[in-house]
């Protein structure tokens, strides 16, 4: 890109500062930074239980193993920390490593320090943790029912918070109109899943009881406080500090500070700095992932389609601890939970519930996604009942464009907008027509296709107060009133006259430093290259507040805003300086092209450089007015951005940008894949900064949001298995799966930000799955009522919709696999033997151990503990996958000789299964029948990450232990299934697997 | 997520490779192109005290076409077999196959014997084998063997492997005239383990076989009379009969869906395409 | 024949960037720690360790292939290629450009496996059409760009690699 000096650089699309070291392999993320010599490496024992009490954790073995410098567990982590803070009143703690009961898989239990990551991983296999299991709950609204199990008995329940909300009079308007409509909308859990995963690199000095903690953390830095606290130091003893690159965010990365407190308690145990690199599993089981959501939303309708009063009844999943800042995904979205639609009374029931899945966290987005999908939902809804065209009842619901600014029942103050004029911009430019006729012909053709359309209002900037809203008016009187969200910008110039600008935005791969650039040098009149940014932080040298770094879309509107001010400050006073040498007034001094002159007279100029530069040299000479420091650091905070008020208003953010977005979906009639035929996309996200960088926003937010519309969901199963444990089963789209959307513009300059920008990043994470869920809804039933829509939306779960009822077998399919129910990890099936021992004589077997020795599948060896308790060691697996376990085996409901039930618990490394079967004899001619029915459940990693394999495998391992029972009992076994099996069993038992 | 510790043998030759997997019996494990192995090492699912490297031993990097059939040596890659240029002329179908396993990145790596070694029921290049009626030929110290496709895969990553053999070739049968083949898949994503993939071959007479993975523990078979009576019910039959389960990317009911769907095009095209 | 016992560390000898180096490694050491934290060649990333991302993309005897799926010994005499070894100097390639000037990237972490995807694409079929180009795409994730700027990045690339015009 040209770098000329004439024009502007702002608003225009110049090639990135940050792009050629980035390009080259010269990128400077955390795990390429030097650390100290003597630096150990860090891994965590993690829970393979949704819920389970922890009866002890023997670190023996693991303290004498090869390279390891300490193994520190829960208790000691607590004896040196404080329960990190919670957002809400509730007495609850929330720690960073399980203490005594484990709440989701992959929560720390205990952490390796070795002398290098290998190593500190076969020390973690080495720790022996006795669990014992508890009851789990998945599912919001079963958290909340009476005999749900309780993760935190302190709570008395799951339910840690709920607050209803009412503004205007939504009963009265609710009773005025005809028509009162109503969804139940299910979101759940995805993340935006950086390509790099968390790093920590921490030390500690005692002397100074000072810990030093680099991270990728991407803010906000009120996360400061909240580490500093837990580890019991002052804020000036945790310096924390972030690598130059980060590997993308996404708002993921907030969630590693509690990393931070255990690298640094590591690092204190162990006496020497300790680095840990998240790896994938760790970052899919245990990092953080957006809420889930269940909502019910109902509208208040009149019979054209006007809506008059929202009712919100929200149930909010924030996994297994209510971590800082949650639960803000619930409340970001407060000021605008009536969207884009100019709607005056509204009630809104939110309630939190803690449930046995990873602890919930900032993530793109950010509680739009969530709100949008229900309330885009609701339009296509009223739409469909009321005979009315889909776009028409979003146009008779928008907000005028005279009415900006536009303050929301809920207390939002939209700064601008003209979104009728945006939506008929996108259905001309967007082509809509053009896409009606598209669907018309498909239909006729008898090809699924529907139109899907999505209006949403992007806040960005968030006001910190908005989180207070969880609070009573009462509790945040005597808390005190939060608001503001602080921006900060230093700008410095060096005894050469170069510009130095610093800011703590932390960006994750969005171009800050090119974008300040392009703001200072216009604002100074010097080429970019003048200007060196710096966009990392470190808490000790940095002007910084706890509403510094890299989130709610707040770069643009604040970041370079305070950058921008802080130009200002130091060109006015620069002026003073250039007018003194030019013998001309202040006001009359102009910056261009590396030189400042008088207007009007160019050739009565001196060097950029020479003026800048005279404070380092020749302070004598500076003008009476202009004092001696040529650094300007800039707190901004936007006025607008108050407390929540005594009615529970709440500005919660101070720009407010709007999406129209509009889509066609098609299905293919032979595999029933949904794919996208077009998409289009509107924004207006006020004055652009960088034309370039800000479709890279929205194609980025795009992907991800068709990631989360088809293909990727944190999925776990009634037993708290987590089973999306691999990016072979959380999937990503690729460059296949993500089409180009239409990108369209419209702007109205935010009259609220020093440049007329507002956030852009997040739009479409929240307009794109609904919009795409509604074309879908279009496509599958285009009139009567709306069909559910779950995302992720797969060929699987429209296939019964497209294909319709499944012809039945013709013959009976012998040995049915009930296959795992709505989701569990569970396996139940069944089989017989016949076997040639009298009933008596396998009864007796049974009850043997040393039968049981001969039949449990790898056993090396049964103890028997009471006449129905035995204890076993067993070697289990397929292929190659394959753990030795340590197996509880009972028998009860003894009905000798009749039928027994053999329960069965194992735990190994590999994970946890656990089973029960039960066992019925009966008399043959020359024999007895041995029938079984099972019922088996399998968790920990081996169900992360081996999911798919794992029916076949347990299938495999339970009709060895028969077929060796069939010939223990000196039968053979003929039915089918274990006529296949034995085949196999012989060679697992073998260990030949290829 | 490193993997466990195991000691490593880069075999040169053939007989060191038979030597160290009959000292390391069960707990030795031979790696070549590690792209189904080294994730799961990686992760500790597999923890061999041993492993040997085989890709440097040359008699098993050729690609034979001999009388009827392509023998495939077991460090061969499959980008190798990809750029064979008699691979469309003698083995179309596994042309057809090919560009759906995984991604070319690790086709670069990976093998064809090691694709057939994992017996992963999603697996294309085991669905080929099994479709086109192949054989794996393996070694031990003792003895070599060939066993028909049919009986090496024995289940869900199981096959007729014992201690102290490897596998050190397959063979596809080679295309005959006026044989026709198709493949067909749908996956989550473009490059994603089978939800199903059919394999077809139709042959002169007007019969064919279909092949199908991703459902059963292993590829399964169902052969068709001439003139396709009873098509769909036939696949009905079929699909129900493969026993299907549930998962996190698609439900047993989808899979069926699929077989009789999938089956039934990717059959049609193997007939019209015969030559 | 090489035979080496788990703790045995070993020397590893092969080219990288066309220099030979040497390291000494244990049998389970993955080829991207040993660049990475041997050798410190960091502009490989990792992003998964099973193969997924494709983020530690090297090339191994000029053909792209996941480092985090290798072993460090069994690189032994191997010529690998890592980003580090794409320009001469301190002037970008036309591939490396074209990505800047298409904003090809933005966090940059997934990008060094994906040039050298690309650029092995490029010297094995330097008329790959978009098709074959989305094809070597898809085995890598980028969760920032939404991939339309790499596939055009790549069209550029091609184009000026082949001497025809530049826009795609």
């Amino acid at each position: 890109m040209k770098d000329t000096l004439d024009s502007p650089l702002v608003g225009r699309s110049v090639a990135r500062v940050e792009d050629p070291a980035l390009l080259s392999g010269r990128g400077r993320y955390i795990d390429d930074l030097p650390v100290a010599a003597g630096t150990l490496a860090l891994a965590f024992v993690r829970s393979p239980h949704g819920h389970a009490d922890i009866r002890s954790v023997d670190i023996d073995e693991a303290q004498r193993a090869q390279g390891v410098v300490a193994v520190i567990t829960g208790q000691e982590v607590a004896a040196r920390t404080r329960s990190m803070t919670v957002g809400v009143k509730a007495d609850v703690d929330c720690w960073p490593m399980a203490i005594d009961r484990v709440r989701y898989v992959g929560e720390p239990v205990a952490m390796i320090v070795a002398t290098d990551r290998y190593l500190a991983e076969d020390a973690a296999d080495l720790v022996v943790v006795d669990y014992a299991p508890l009851g789990v709950v998945v599912d919001p609204v079963a958290a909340l029912s009476e005999d749900a199990p309780v993760l935190h008995p302190s709570l008395g329940g799951n339910l840690i918070n709920e607050r209803r909300f009412r503004y205007g009079d939504p009963e009265a308007a609710f009773d005025a109109v005809p028509h009162r409509i109503g969804i139940d909308v299910t979101y759940p859990r995805s993340a935006c899943t950086p390509i790099e995963t968390y790093g920590v690199i921490a030390s500690y000095e005692p002397g100074e009881d000072a810990y030093d903690v680099t991270a990728n953390f991407q803010g906000p830095f009120s996360i400061h406080a909240v580490v500093a606290r837990s580890l019991n130091v002052p804020g000036n003893r945790l310096r924390l500090r972030t690598p130059p690159d980060s590997g993308g965010s996404f708002g993921i990365k907030q969630g590693v500070f509690p990393y931070m407190i255990l690298a640094g308690i590591a690092a204190r145990v162990a006496g020497a700095p300790v680095k840990w690199i998240e790896d994938r599993l760790e970052h899919l089981s245990a990092s953080v992932s957006a809420t889930n959501r269940q909502t019910r939303i109902e509208a208040a309708v009149e019979a054209d389609g006007r809506i008059t009063a929202l009712d919100w009844d929200q149930i909010e999943d924030c996994g297994a601890h209510l971590r800082a800042p949650e639960p803000a995904t619930l409340y970001r979205m407060h000021g605008n939970m009536t969207g884009a639609y100019d709607i005056p009374n509204l009630a809104i029931r939110n309630r939190v519930v803690l449930t046995n899945k990873t602890p919930t966290g900032l993530n793109r987005g950010f509680g739009g996604p969530q709100i949008y999908f229900a309330l885009e939902r609701l339009m296509d809804a009223i739409a469909r009942q009321l005979g009315l065209d889909r776009l028409e009842v979003i146009r008779r619901n928008l907000i005028p464009a005279d009415a900006f600014p536009y303050r929301t029942a809920s207390g939002a103050l939209y700064d601008s907008g003209d979104y009728e004029a945006a939506m008929d911009r996108a259905v001309t430019e967007g082509g809509l027509a053009e896409l009606y006729a598209r669907r018309d012909k498909a239909r006729a053709e008898g090809r699924r296709y529907g139109i899907g359309f999505a209006c949403v209002v992007e806040p960005s900037v968030s006001n910190m107060g908005y989180i207070t809203t969880v609070l009573t008016p009462e509790e945040r009187a005597k808390a005190g009133p939060k608001n503001g969200a602080q921006a900060t910008a230093t700008i410095a110039i060096d005894p050469l006259g170069s510009v130095t600008v610093k800011v703590a935005s932390v960006p994750q791969g969005q171009g800050h430093r090119t974008v300040l650039a392009q703001v200072v040098a216009d604002k100074l009149g010097v080429p970019m290259a003048a200007v060196r940014v710096l966009a990392d932080v470190d808490t000790m040298r940095d002007a910084w507040s706890i509403a510094s770094g890299n989130y709610a879309s707040r770069f643009a509107p604040a970041v370079a805003g305070a950058t921008e001010i802080a130009a200002t400050r130091l060109r006015d006073k620069l002026a003073k300086v250039a007018a003194a040498q030019l013998n001309i007034a202040p006001e009359d001094v102009s910056f261009a092209a590396g030189r400042i002159a008088a207007k009007g007279n160019p050739d009565n100029s001196l060097s950029f450089a020479r003026v800048a530069a005279t404070a380092h040299w020749s302070p004598g000479t500076l003008p009476d007015s202009v004092d001696q420091t040529l650094r300007e650091t800039v707190f901004w905070s936007p006025p607008g951005l108050k407390a929540p008020t005594a009615e529970d208003g709440i500005n919660s953010s101070l720009c407010h940008g709007f999406i129209f977005d509009f889509c066609g979906i098609e299905i293919d009639p032979e595999t029933a894949e949904p794919k996208i035929d077009r998409y289009v996309t509107m924004h207006d996200c006020g004055r652009i900064l960088h034309p370039a960088m800000v479709d890279g926003q929205v194609r980025g937010g795009f992907a991800q949001a068709v990631g989360a519309a088809f293909l990727e969901e944190y999925a776990y199963g009634e037993d708290g298995s987590f089973q999306s444990g691999t990016l072979a089963d959380y999937l990503l789209p690729t460059v296949m799966e993500v089409p180009d959307p239409v990108i369209l513009h419209h702007v109205t300059p935010s009259p609220f930000t020093p440049l007329g920008a507002k956030g852009v990043g997040e739009g479409n994470c929240m307009s794109t799955p609904v919009c795409i869920a509604n074309a879908v809804a279009d496509a599958l039933a285009p009139e009567g009522k709306a069909p559910d829509i779950v995302l992720p939306v797969t060929a699987a779960k429209l296939a019964p919709r497209i294909f319709g009822d499944e012809p039945n077998p013709k013959n009976p399919v012998p040995e049915t696999e009930v296959g795992p129910t709505t989701g569990g990890r569970k396996l139940t099936g069944e089989g017989r033997a016949v076997v040639k021992a009298s009933r008596a004589d396998v009864w007796q077997m049974l009850l043997d151990p040393a039968t049981l020795d001969a039949i449990i599948p790898g056993s090396h060896g049964v103890q028997k503990i009471s006449e129905t308790h035995f204890k076993a060691d067993v070697t289990l697996g397929v292929g190659p996958v394959r753990s030795r376990y340590k197996a509880d085996i009972e028998l009860s409901d003894l009905d000798p000789p009749n039928a027994v039930t053999l329960s069965g618990q194992a735990a190994g490394p590999l994970g946890t299964g656990g089973g029960h079967g039960r066992i019925t004899l009966t008399d043959t001619e020359d024999g007895t029948e041995i029938a079984y029915r099972y019922e088996a459940e399998i968790g920990g990693k081996v169900a992360s990450v081996g999911g798919r394999l794992l029916d076949g495998a347990a299938k495999v391992v339970i009709g060895e232990f028969f077929r060796a029972l069939a010939r223990h009992c000196g039968g053979s076994a003929r039915s089918g299934l274990l006529a296949r099996l034995i085949g196999l069993v012989d060679r697992i038992r073998k260990g030949g697997r290829s | 997520m490193k993997p466990a510790p195991f000691d490593y043998v880069a075999a040169t030759e053939m007989s060191e490779a038979l030597d160290a997997l009959h000292q390391g019996g069960t707990e030795a494990r031979v790696i070549a192109g590690g792209q189904s192995l080294v994730p799961m090492l990686n992760m500790r699912l597999a923890r061999p005290a041993m492993l040997v490297d085989i890709t440097r031993i040359p008699e098993l990097s050729r690609i034979e076409a001999k009388g009827d059939q392509v023998t495939i040596g077991a460090a061969v890659r499959q980008s190798a077999l990809e750029r064979w240029p008699d691979l469309a002329d003698r083995l179309p179908l596994v042309r057809a196959a090919l560009p759906w396993v995984g991604h070319a990145q690790l086709r670069n790596r990976g093998t064809v014997c090691g694709s057939v070694a994992h017996a992963d029921p999603s697996a294309e290049l085991p669905l080929c084998l099994i479709a086109l009626g192949g054989n794996v030929t393996l070694r031990s110290r003792r003895k070599t063997r060939t066993v028909a496709a049919r009986d090496f895969f024995q289940g869900m990553m199981s096959t007729d492997l014992a201690p102290g053999e490897m596998i050190v070739s397959v063979a596809f049968p080679a295309r005959k005239d006026g044989t026709g083949f198709a493949f067909r898949e749908v996956a989550r994503r473009h490059g994603d383990f089978a939800i199903v993939a059919c394999a077809a071959t139709a042959r002169p007479d007007g019969t064919a076989t279909l092949a199908v993975g991703g459902v059963a523990d292993t590829p399964a078979t169902l052969d068709l009379p001439a003139d396709m009576a009873d098509l769909d019910d036939r696949l009905n039959e079929f699909a129900w009969h493969l026993q299907a389960r549930d998962d996190l990317h698609a439900t047993a009911r989808y899979r069926r869906d699929l077989v009789r769907r999938l089956g039934h095009t990717t059959l049609k095209e193997a007939l019209s395409c015969r030559d | 024949m090489p035979r080496l016992t788990k703790d045995d560390v070993q020397p590893v000898g092969f080219k990288l960037n066309g220099r030979p180096v040497v390291v000494r490694v244990t049998p389970r050491t993955l080829l991207t720690d040993a660049l990475r934290h041997e050798i410190g060649a960091t502009g490989t990333h990792v992003g998964c360790e099973h193969g997924v991302c494709g983020a530690c993309t090297v090339q191994v005897d000029g053909e792209p292939a996941r480092a985090c799926l290798m072993l460090a010994h069994q690189a032994d005499g191997c010529d690998i290629r890592t980003v580090e070894g794409l320009a001469q100097g301190d002037a970008l390639t036309p591939l490396q450009e074209a990505f800047r000037a298409h904003f090809a990237l933005q966090c940059g972490f997934c990008t060094a496996g994906i040039l050298m995807t690309l650029d092995a694409l490029f010297s094995r079929q330097p008329d790959a059409d978009e098709d074959a180009i989305r094809e070597a795409l898809s085995g890598h994730l980028c969760r920032c760009t939404g991939y339309a700027p790499i596939v055009q990045a790549a069209l550029t690339a091609r184009n000026r690699i082949k001497g025809g015009p530049i826009d795609a």
